[in-house]
């Protein structure tokens, strides 16, 4: 099938304005501008069953409605912070296929009225951010970006921030706050950004590959999308495929598609041809998924039916561990990343993850104790359901779903 | 060293990206251009962006302190930041880290005898898929270098060491 | 009235004001939710999560939307998470449990993370006896910790933040309501978070380190023992100290405090004054005080305190009995007959200073206050309004201040100024160089030093800020000194009053004139029928002079010369000063601290202080000692009770007519509720149990009919060529006589300094720092110059109280000297 996101995979040079043009590049931006109402534009969106590529899921043309019309201006930001680990295929839209994320983002911008757009990047994307830029300049120079577009009212602007080095920034009112220029430290929700967002203005945040969806949605319209994917998740996702898997990277797949088609037939199968252990789906953020029975890898990778196995597809950054794995040790590695990231604004998450990484060191160094696993259990679900944002609630999962699930591996840890 | 004399047009561009009330969003960029040749950002630095954005030097400091990518103290004139995080240690980054600090002589977190490279641990960087790797940090910005080896990356030092003369 | 909102927590039924917070409606209604991060005064965030409860919703149908009904109620849907009663806002039947199962549970868990980190050195910590967290641990807390004690973070104990503050790093919760006051309510961001997550800590670049003049609130409001005053860690645990309700005596804001006591074996056994406290006036400072409030109250208790009278024998001083002592004055008096002087300073109580203008009207002398600033009698007539309260002020009501750097003279009036303008009060500054102030203001004048009448008399003309100012509903001007002698000041009262008159904002409440006076009591001083005289000089020569809490001598040489020229000098105060030292005749008195009182504010309002340390050696309170002076003369005046006093001065001075102490002690229902046993709430401020004071009576809200005297409009001086404009400016840690005992704020106090523009001082050819000699009217001094570009070309600002006694503006020469 042809891909509809990471298309530069099927056409050379996509990333030169030329060719993205001579590709139907920009005909719908041209075309919602000058034809359509913006809410005409969310009205497809929403018709589309596009939900968030983030992680969340949430309905994207329902997030849009949500704008408050009574307060502007408004503002649109494309979440390029991209920082789970095991999730690396915003980085390649942009590099790749940048002029259809642009144009998304343009979309969505006229969609809800603004004029200002910002892609917040993480900061490690330096190079990416000064291409982008270069990208952004060509679009002003070609017309589609800029004052009085194609001759109508409407002007949009698009700039690049970058962040610096913080997991927390990709949460979106933490982002929202870094690009105010202060400590990258989540909001209290509500009010949620729709009304409330960057400089307390309306504001849509997306992430990169949902507004990359965008204009061949418009292009092709919502029942095309719709027809692709499940009911429950419409239309195509990338799967960051990673782990102990021979052809780690990205597929672009229909929602639906089964573990074991991601694995062996596109990722080439596992690495020294051993036994799938677990998923992570979610990258670090997920609950493990016990692969102890063959036949969950057959599970359809959808929003509602990956929930039936325990855990959440999130960002669909598939983590594969195979018999050489022992969860001790991944959790110690999870469990490091969240309190390295923790932002330290609420108690749950700063101590919590503070007092796990000192639990799972020792554990993992072979220096604890059945009742440190227990203990590190407990704390773990004291942390649930308490914590400020979703951050803290990630960093419990692979601890109790590991402990829970893989019992084994940590009575061997403990024992040794 | 003055931000606004040696970089006037880019202090300018940067505060042109946001509006008046926003003003303060301009922190981050103005911190990439203050590290941009020291490797770190220091005092009278943070003093002049505070003074640039109407706010204060704690304001500023804060800010450094929280993001792992603004450094106030001075480290080797490149960063080597090798990604130990999940997805790439399950690909070998560990090991990887452990025989790089065995040919630079160094452990994790210090800086090469001849003040040139200072290796760290970062978390993950969104190339999970081209482990080993590691970024640089230095003059230069922030460049990825993905599916290294140690023979790749010593051959990157000494193309880094001779690019500003300090080659052997 | 706002909309009412009617929700349950915890079985009871409560009503409260839309937009209130659960954990606040909690808190009225007498139940109290454990926080940390929380308080009432600042922005919710959250992110302590202590206040985790389980709240409830009823349910509404989505497509009625109407309610959905069970057994008879609504039926009320409870969320799987706790929330945060912080951060939710009351909603018409909601349900709150604070003290389920499930929320006592997700409290226990807080506190138990909280505690991983924290030494639990209660023994030894300030806070001790007083700590919110110590005592959520005792209710809420794990019996033992599950974390392991030796992986404890160990942090650094002493931090200084500055030299007034101290952090203890292991003990800090994190809950950044010490960042978030600053950020919030002082608009100094001078403190803040550095890294993240469990490595987050305090820091402070500013130089000084905690550069604000509001740094001591941040440990009333700090939840557990992280942030302590350099004055008080380790004075003393709270449980052995006594409260006394007290006026802060600093500046003419008259903050409401309580004087923290104990018996100290350094002070020989002696009660002193271990702590000044904020006590709650929402009226009048809130639950805050300034750093020169908090610190600066050791003058009282300094060596220098006069204990015995003394008399001037053979050129020496020699101690005397108080008969002899009051004999001798009184007889001086009585001989000087109209050439009679009474010289008094706003340091004294209302008391003191009627009955030294009732002996100076005996004798028909003069009786006049010690001031550097005039005015006060239109304060009088048409200003504030009865009812006045800063913090009603907002949308429609315009505030301007001209010739004052608030921030500097009045640091609380500063907070209240810049909180009514965020609420949407329109903030007028005037002000010929930049104030703090003028960032939140919605129109900045700049006018040239000597023009200060012209910038207000400019508000006849039209202008957007005169139209702003008309058309508010109300208006108070703030007036002060800034660059002005007493004829000055004067004029510009003069043009304020006349303006508000103009504009009929008068004889209402939170409209009217105030000045922004130099000491505590100076408005009490004008009520009394004091008055100031530019020109102390003439007002000596041959004179018989009976000065009360003032140092002219001190102050300056010039009016020391005349003193010389003097028939008979007496002079009555707490300390010896420079001119208890020429003086004939040398009277003990009471500090503030040693007996009752009313003072009466820069917004007129009357206020107890109690007497709170027992008196030092012979000292009398001032109004006594006037009265014995006074019977030794044959005049009858009270002089054993102050309340007796205060019953007197009543019934002679109309604005106080009605007042009695009783009324003075009322207290009225405040929010937020601080100082009760939950002290995790408001923090360590003190309730208010003994008075929040009244306001006195305008003559505009009398009805009077008002006569504004014609605007004397003075002549500024004209610097020649090769000459400066000299300036007067106030600074808020200056050497005057009740700081400078606080060896503690010896930093802030700092040099004296001359501030020039640094285009000026370059073609003085001065560099920074390079010290300078300068000279006018036969006074001269050298100091350092330092640069201020706010400071306009032409004009040297020279600091009063600092060393260079400069009273009025003047044509000064400047010569660097090496
Ligand atoms: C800790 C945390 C990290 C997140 N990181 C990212 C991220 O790197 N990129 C992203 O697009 N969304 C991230 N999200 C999700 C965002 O908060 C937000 O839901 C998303 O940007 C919305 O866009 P979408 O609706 O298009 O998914 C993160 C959320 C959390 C709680
Ligand atoms: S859960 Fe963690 S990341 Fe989120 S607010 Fe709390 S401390 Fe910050
Ligand atoms: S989270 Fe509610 S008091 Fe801190």
């Amino acid at each position: 099938m042809e891909h509809i996101l990471l298309r530069h995979r099927d056409i050379p040079d996509l990333n030169n304005i030329d060719v993205y043009q001579k590709n139907g590049g920009f005909a719908a931006f041209k075309n919602a501008v000058t034809k359509m109402k913006p809410n005409e534009v969310t009205d497809v969106v929403k018709n589309s069953g596009l939900r968030g590529r983030g992680g969340a899921g949430f309905p994207t043309g329902l997030k849009w409605s949500f704008i408050d019309n009574k307060n502007w201006p408004h503002y649109v930001v494309a979440n390029a912070d991209e920082s789970e680990p095991g999730t690396f295929k915003d980085r390649e839209i942009m590099e790749g296929n940048p002029f259809q994320f642009l144009e998304g983002l343009a979309l969505a911008s006229y969609a809800v009225g603004a004029t200002v757009a910002y892609v917040y990047l993480r900061g490690e994307f330096w190079q990416l951010g000064a291409f982008l830029d270069e990208k952004i300049a060509e679009l002003e120079v070609a017309g589609y970006l800029g004052d009085n577009l194609f001759g109508t009212e409407y002007s949009l602007k698009i700039y690049t921030h970058l962040g610096a080095g913080a997991y927390i920034c990709g949460e979106e009112t933490a982002l929202l706050e870094s690009l105010e220029g202060k400590r990258g430290q989540p909001r209290n929700r509500p009010p949620f950004p729709p009304s409330f967002g960057l400089y307390g203005k309306p504001t849509i945040i997306n992430n990169v590959e949902t507004f990359a969806n965008v204009p061949m949605i418009l292009a092709k319209g919502a029942d095309w999308y719709k027809s692709i994917g499940t009911t429950d998740s419409a239309g195509v996702k990338i799967f960051s495929l990673s782990g102990r898997i021979r052809k780690p990277g990205n597929y672009e797949l229909p929602f639906g598609t089964t573990f074991r088609e991601l694995i062996y037939t596109h990722g080439g199968g596992v690495q020294d041809s051993r036994k799938v252990k677990a998923i992570m789906p979610a990258g670090a953020s997920s609950s493990l998924i016990t692969v102890d029975d063959e036949k969950i890898l057959d599970t359809p990778m959808d929003y509602a039916t990956v929930r039936t196995l325990g855990a959440d597809l999130g960002s669909a950054s598939v983590i594969v561990l195979d018999d050489t794995v022992s969860m001790d040790w991944l959790v110690n590695k999870t469990v490091h990343f969240f309190k390295h990231e923790s932002c330290g604004k609420c108690t749950p998450c700063r101590e919590g993850t503070y007092w796990m990484s000192h639990l799972t060191e020792r554990i993992h160094g072979g220096e604890g104790s059945r009742a440190d696993v227990d203990l590190l259990l407990n704390v773990a679900k004291q942390m649930q359901g308490t914590c400020l944002c979703a951050l803290g609630e990630f960093s419990t999962m692979a601890v109790v779903t590991g402990i829970e699930r893989f019992k084994k591996d940590f009575d061997k840890a403990v024992k040794a | 060293m003055s931000l606004a004399k040696k970089y006037p047009k880019e202090v300018k561009q940067i505060l042109s990206k946001y509006p008046p009330e926003g003003k303060r969003s301009a922190v981050m960029p103005l911190l990439f251009l203050a590290q941009r040749e020291e490797g770190y950002i220091n005092k009278p630095a943070m003093q002049e962006i505070a003074d640039i954005l109407d706010i204060t030097e704690t304001d500023v400091a804060a800010i450094v302190g929280f993001y792992t990518l603004y450094h106030d103290k001075k480290a080797g004139k490149y960063r080597m930041q090798v990604c130990t995080d999940l997805p790439c240690a399950l690909r070998g980054a560990d090991k990887f880290m452990d025989d790089l600090c065995d040919n630079l002589d160094v452990k994790v977190g210090e800086t090469t005898e001849d003040g040139f490279l200072t290796l760290e641990g970062v978390m993950c960087l969104a190339a999970c898929d081209r482990a080993p790797m590691f970024q640089t940090q230095g003059p230069d910005g922030i460049k990825y270098h993905e599916n290294m080896t140690i023979d790749k990356t010593l051959e990157l030092v000494r193309t880094l060491k001779n690019a500003i003369g300090q080659g052997s | 009235m706002s909309k009412q909102i009617t929700l349950t927590i915890d079985g009871k039924q409560v009503t409260v004001p839309a937009g209130t917070y659960v954990a606040d409606a909690a808190k009225m209604s007498g139940i109290d939710v454990p926080v940390f991060c929380h308080h009432p005064k600042l922005e919710p965030v959250g992110m302590c999560r202590m206040c985790l409860v389980e709240i409830g919703r009823p349910m509404r149908d989505r497509s009625t939307g109407e309610y959905v009904m069970e057994n008879g109620g609504p039926k009320i849907q409870f969320m799987p998470k706790l929330e945060t009663a912080c951060t939710n806002k009351v909603e018409e039947g909601m349900v709150i449990l604070t003290e389920s199962a499930k929320a006592m549970n997700g409290q226990k868990g807080t506190v138990e993370f909280l505690l991983t980190s924290h030494p639990l050195d209660c023994p030894v910590c300030d806070k001790g006896g007083e700590c919110p967290l110590q005592n959520l641990t005792m209710a809420h807390g794990p019996g033992k910790s599950r974390f392991i004690y030796d992986e404890k973070l160990h942090l650094d104990k002493m931090v200084p933040l500055g030299e007034l503050i101290y952090l203890d790093r292991e003990r800090c919760i994190q809950c950044a309501r010490c960042v978030r006051f600053q950020d919030e309510i002082a608009g100094d961001s001078v403190i803040g978070f550095d890294d993240r997550g469990r490595s987050m800590q305090i820091v402070s670049l500013s130089d000084p380190g905690f550069d604000s003049v509001f740094s001591g609130n941040t440990s009333d409001i700090c939840p557990v023992g992280a942030l302590t005053t350099a004055d008080f860690r380790f004075g003393a645990r709270p449980w052995e100290l006594e409260a006394q309700a007290s006026i802060c005596t600093q500046c003419p804001v008259g903050c409401n405090t309580t004087l923290n006591t104990r018996r100290e074996a350094k002070a020989g056994g002696n009660i002193v004054v271990k702590r000044v406290m904020p006590r709650q006036n929402e009226e009048v400072n809130e639950i805050w005080l300034c750093d020169k409030g908090r610190f600066a109250y050791h003058y009282a208790e300094g060596k220098t305190r006069l204990t015995k009278p003394q008399v001037r024998k053979d050129k020496k001083l020699a101690r005397a009995s108080w008969d002899a002592a009051t004999k001798l004055a009184a007889e001086k008096f009585t001989q000087a007959k109209k050439n009679f002087v009474v010289l008094a300073s706003g340091r004294l109580s209302n008391e003191d200073l009627f009955n030294l203008k009732t002996l100076s009207d005996h004798s028909k002398g003069k009786a006049y206050l010690y001031s550097h600033m005039g005015g006060g009698e239109l304060t009088s007539l048409v200003g504030v309004g009865e009812g006045t309260n800063f913090a009603d002020m907002g949308k429609g009501t315009a505030i301007v201040i001209v010739a004052s750097n608030l921030y500097e003279e009045a640091p609380i009036w500063y907070l209240r100024v810049k909180q009514a303008a965020e609420r949407g009060a329109t903030l007028i500054v005037l002000n010929p160089r930049e104030t703090k102030l003028d960032k939140y203001a919605d129109h900045v004048v700049r006018y040239d030093y000597g023009d200060e009448v012209k910038s207000v008399q400019d508000f006849s003309k039209k202008s957007k800020i005169s139209d702003a100012f008309t058309k508010a509903s109300n208006a108070v001007i703030l007036y002060g000194s800034e660059g002005l002698g007493v004829g000055g000041s004067a004029s510009l009262a003069t043009a304020c009053a006349k303006l508000l008159k103009d504009t009929d904002h008068i004889g209402k409440p939170n409209n009217g004139l105030i000045g922004v006076w130099g000491r505590a009591n100076d408005q009490g001083a004008w009520e009394m029928g004091f008055q100031v005289e530019a020109d102390l000089t003439k007002a000596f020569k041959g004179k018989t002079v009976y000065i009360v809490g003032a140092d002219p001598v001190g102050d300056d040489p010039k009016l020391a010369k005349a003193l010389e020229g003097a028939e008979f000098v007496a002079v009555q105060d707490v300390m010896e000063t420079a001119t208890t030292g020429i003086a004939h005749v040398v009277l003990p008195a009471q500090a503030f601290t040693e007996r009752e009182g009313t003072f009466t504010s820069g917004e007129r309002r009357v206020q107890r202080f109690y007497q709170a340390v027992p008196v030092t050696g012979e000292a009398k309170p001032d109004f006594g000692i006037t009265s014995q002076i006074a019977r030794n003369m044959g005049v009858i005046l009270e002089g054993t009770s102050v309340s007796a006093v205060f019953d007197i001065l009543v019934e002679s001075v109309k604005s106080f007519e009605g007042l009695n102490y009783a009324k003075l002690a009322e207290v009225r229902a405040q929010w937020p509720i601080v100082g009760r046993s939950d002290l995790y709430y408001g923090g360590t401020t003190y309730e208010n149990t003994q008075g929040m004071g009244v306001h006195l009576s305008t003559a505009a809200m009398r009805g009077e009919k008002l006569s504004i005297p014609r605007v004397q409009k003075e002549a500024s001086p004209r610097p020649k060529e090769n000459e400066l404009l000299a300036v007067p400016v106030t600074k808020l840690y200056d050497r005057g006589t009740t700081v400078a005992p606080a060896e503690l704020l010896d930093q802030r106090v700092g040099e004296l300094n001359i501030s020039l523009h640094p285009d000026a001082a370059q073609e003085m050819g001065v560099e920074a720092g390079q010290t300078v000699n300068v000279s006018f009217n036969g006074v001269s001094g050298e100091a350092a110059v330092k640069f201020d570009a706010t400071v306009p070309v032409g004009v040297a600002l020279i600091p009063r109280s600092m060393g260079i006694a400069i009273r009025e503006p003047v044509a000064v020469r400047m010569k660097y000297v090496a």
